[in-house]
């Protein structure tokens, strides 16, 4: 795959823009609780636009990059299959229904967030939204403690300095991640 | 609070650059929004923000939206225009590049190496982000308690995220929390 989708030409025919749009549409819809799980059978199982190797390989350009993972995969997929004007037909349609529906939320929030029903039921599920990104740090911290490394101690400083020290984002990252950087160049071997 | 130009350009110019330090996706800078929102400026308390945060996880879409409900505390619905594309554009634009030239380098001794680098400082900010948010939402012991079990099932099961929050909306409707 060195040209785009040029070299390895995919099992469906290249997405217009509007399948684009719908295609990111949709996921939103139906992605209660996470989308990469409804994106990964949208794209391979279903219009079969890539083969797991590509997704695999898509999803972790966007792990690479900073900013929002999938938000950056509906700009990259829909790059390669349409160009800029693609990229953008599948970001608005990624994010343009969550956004409504966000406003929506937010104004339910300002007008009844201090009704005791609903206080008492966000008092019960903030907790438990805190509680699913202890468990995605556990997953994803697991690999990291099982090898020899540098990488439990940056992550452990990483952690304190943000979480506990409160330090400024910026200059804990123009510390940390360059040294991080270098110790995994010079632990390469 | 009174929305004025000056606010409009600070949340933008804050939330580029917290989408383009977002090593790990946008849970990644969760404690820097509240270091901007709760702590630096008096935009919104601790409880404001744990809710919010449970409302972008429980509604459908990209866990992002949590900015959108940010902005639109701050200054409304133009407030929640900013900070969205401030958060999802630049970057969507930076990987529009990034995904032309991605085949060229991605076996490159540099990039696994600075790959390697990067994936525990991600993992650390999304630990951070769980401290802060346990921090701003844990008040009692049953609400420790739906933290320990929610991250528990989550981590040992493949439930769906859904059932353990709203198990745990059933019991803050109950009072048990």
């Amino acid at each position: 795959m060195s040209e785009t989708t040029a070299s390895s030409p995919p099992a469906a025919p290249i997405p217009s823009h509007l399948e684009l749009f719908l295609a990111f549409f949709r996921i939103t819809v139906t992605g209660f609780g996470g989308t990469l799980p409804w994106t990964r059978r949208m794209f391979v199982e279903e219009k079969r636009w890539l083969t797991e190797q590509e997704f695999n390989d898509l999803y972790a350009l966007c792990q690479f990059l900073p900013g929002p993972n999938i938000v950056n995969l509906a700009s990259v997929f829909g790059s390669r299959m349409q160009g800029p004007t693609g990229a953008v037909a599948a970001w608005v349609g990624f994010l343009v229904l969550p956004f409504f529906l966000m406003i929506a939320a937010a104004v339910l929030y300002e007008n009844f967030g201090d009704v005791d029903a609903v206080r008492r039921v966000l008092g019960g599920v903030a907790p438990a939204a805190a509680g699913l990104i202890v468990a995605t740090v556990a997953k994803m911290a697991m690999p990291l403690f099982r090898r020899f490394g540098p990488a439990p101690f940056v992550l452990v400083a990483t952690a304190l300095a943000i979480g506990v020290m409160r330090w400024p984002l910026v200059f804990v990252m123009l510390v940390v991640t360059p040294t991080s950087i270098a110790l995994a160049w010079w632990m390469r071997r | 609070m009174k929305a004025d130009g000056n606010i409009f350009f600070t949340l933008a110019l804050q939330f580029v650059i917290m989408s383009l330090l977002a090593m790990g996706g946008a849970n990644a800078v969760v404690p820097e929004m509240h270091r901007l929102v709760v702590e630096i400026n008096p935009w919104m308390t601790e409880r404001e923000f744990a809710d919010m945060f449970a409302i972008s996880q429980a509604a459908p879409g990209p866990n992002v939206m949590l900015v959108t409900l940010i902005g639109y505390h701050i200054a409304g619905v133009s407030g929640a225009l900013v900070t969205t594309l401030a958060m999802c554009g630049p970057t969507a634009v930076l990987a529009h590049f990034f995904g032309r030239v991605w085949d060229r380098f991605k076996d490159a001794p540099w990039r696994i190496a600075v790959q390697a680098g990067v994936v525990p400082v991600s993992v650390g900010l999304i630990a951070a982000t769980a401290i802060v948010l346990t921090r701003a939402s844990v008040h009692s012991w049953v609400a420790l308690g739906i933290t320990a079990a929610t991250a528990l099932i989550t981590y040992q099961s493949r439930w769906n995220p859904l059932w353990p929050i709203g198990i745990a909306g059933l019991l803050g409707f109950a009072n048990l929390v």
